[in-house]
């Protein structure tokens, strides 16, 4: 068959497997944000016992591999808690918990960046540590970090094809899927890199625009 | 009595800062501290509003202790204003908004009251056209006359300048000075840590002079710039003046 009577026959699947890697990488990029926020603040707590528990966990999501994690998450976490596996929501689990811990990172390093000066003349005026954090350091971090961002969150669609072996129904799924039912190879990876690579373009367009509405300000 | 310290020491590490500081600074009095670098006048000041914690003596602030437990720093802090030698205004934040900040914020004055404080400020260091203006926008002796009417704007009964002319350009230096000594003239209880002599002997009504973490002479400027009674003091004017 044609190669592109074949992709015509799967563009359904390639469809909603394009808006499965797009919710995974968006649930990601949320999740991932916050948890990784409450992460990094974790781990500057001055008190190291109280900082410990966040240090392990950045330690553990970036030091072992992503493919592991979704492997433990899927097989393990979540047939434990709801007594059932769900490829999605391992995705979501998996993707959010591993994004946290880069997120965190990318934050911290953000905010040391931040020079000193900035909190002592806030603190000068009489603010508290959390209001120099969020009216003086957080605001000036976030510019800083968002090109480093920008690279998390192009890794992260990226990675969200690991997820294909969960039977998660995203782009690579649909692409073994379809690779396997007719034994070809091009058509299939060839087709969903394209996609990828529509998707990782937006993204950095996407970011792109962010990075110069916030200079401009 | 605005500010009392007490056998202050400060240590960074193993190296004492602060050796047994003793000072006193009255109301509406302008306190000019001077001496090499290191000497640990920047620390002094420092500790004067806790930017640096105290590693044993007092600080009191209106006679309250503020190295004690109780003692809430935030609010003490709001009577104390502060003007660094890098300006550290607010990258982020119009001239306008550096200002206001603390007083909504930490105030809680009402925003339009702010304003016009801010406003009433900016024309006192003769900026009222730079009020919507980016920091980045701005020369080193805007920016520090924009620092000083941020800090004014929390209206603080004592002001501490840490070498605020220290960073600018020398044509600068004298647009600083000038709100510097009308806030002085304006009965503003001041400690300036400068190497500006010339406003030391001008409107200090006490000079310090500090070396090797001591408080090594203090005098009115008359008297401590002509007849310096101490060796170290004559060694160092004789090298600055």
């Amino acid at each position: 068959m044609n190669p592109l009577e074949l992709i015509k026959e799967y563009l359904p699947f390639f469809a909603s497997g394009t808006l499965f890697t797009i919710l995974f990488s968006f649930a990601g990029i949320v999740f991932g944000t916050i948890l990784g926020l409450f992460v990094c603040f974790g781990k500057m707590i001055d008190n190291k016992a109280l900082a410990a528990p966040f240090v392990c966990y950045i330690t553990f999501f970036r030091g072992t591999p992503l493919f592991v994690q979704i492997l433990i998450i899927h097989f393990g976490v979540v047939p434990a808690i709801f007594h059932q596996s769900n490829g999605i929501l391992s995705g979501i689990i998996a993707l959010s918990l591993n994004e946290a811990a880069y997120i965190a990172e990318v934050f911290r390093a953000g905010i040391q960046s931040i020079d000193e000066g900035q909190t002592e003349a806030a603190r000068s005026l009489g603010m508290d540590k959390r209001q120099a954090m969020r009216y003086i350091i957080l605001p000036q971090a976030v510019r800083r970090v968002l090109p480093p961002m920008g690279n998390e969150f192009i890794s992260l669609i990226k990675d969200s094809s690991l997820l294909a072996a969960i039977a998660a129904p995203e782009l690579t799924y649909w692409a073994q899927a379809m690779g396997a039912q007719y034994a070809i190879v091009w058509t299939p990876y060839l087709t969903i890199s394209v996609i990828y690579l529509i998707l990782t373009l937006g993204m950095s367009f996407i970011v792109n625009r962010l990075e110069r509405r916030m200079a401009t300000k | 009595m605005m500010i009392k310290v007490e056998d202050l020491k400060k240590s960074f590490g193993d190296n004492e800062v602060l050796k047994k500081i003793n000072l006193d600074v009255n109301k509406q009095e302008v306190v000019v501290v001077i001496g090499p670098s290191g000497s640990g006048k920047s620390t002094l000041l420092r500790c004067i509003n806790l930017l640096e914690s105290i590693t044993s003596g007092h600080v009191y602030i209106e006679g309250t202790d503020i190295s004690g437990k109780k003692a809430n720093i935030n609010k003490i802090r709001q009577d104390v204003g502060m003007v660094f030698q890098q300006f550290n205004l607010f990258p982020h934040m119009t001239v306008l908004d550096n200002i206001m900040l603390a007083p909504v914020k930490v105030k809680k004055v009402g925003k339009e009251q702010a304003k016009e404080k801010a406003m009433e400020l900016l024309g006192k260091v003769g900026l009222a056209d730079k009020a919507n203006a980016y920091p980045d926008s701005l020369s080193g002796g805007q920016k520090q006359r924009i620092a000083i009417a941020r800090a004014l704007a929390m209206e603080p009964k004592m002001m501490l300048f840490d070498e605020p002319t220290s960073a600018l350009d020398p044509e600068m230096v004298g647009e600083v000075l000038d709100v510097m000594k009308q806030l002085a003239k304006d009965g503003m209880t001041m400690v300036v840590v400068t190497h500006e002599m010339g406003f030391a002997r001008e409107v200090g009504d006490r000079v310090i002079f500090m070396d090797g973490g001591y408080i090594v002479e203090e005098n009115e400027p008359h008297q401590l710039f002509e007849h310096p009674q101490e060796e170290r003091t004559k060694a160092f004017l004789s090298k600055v003046l």
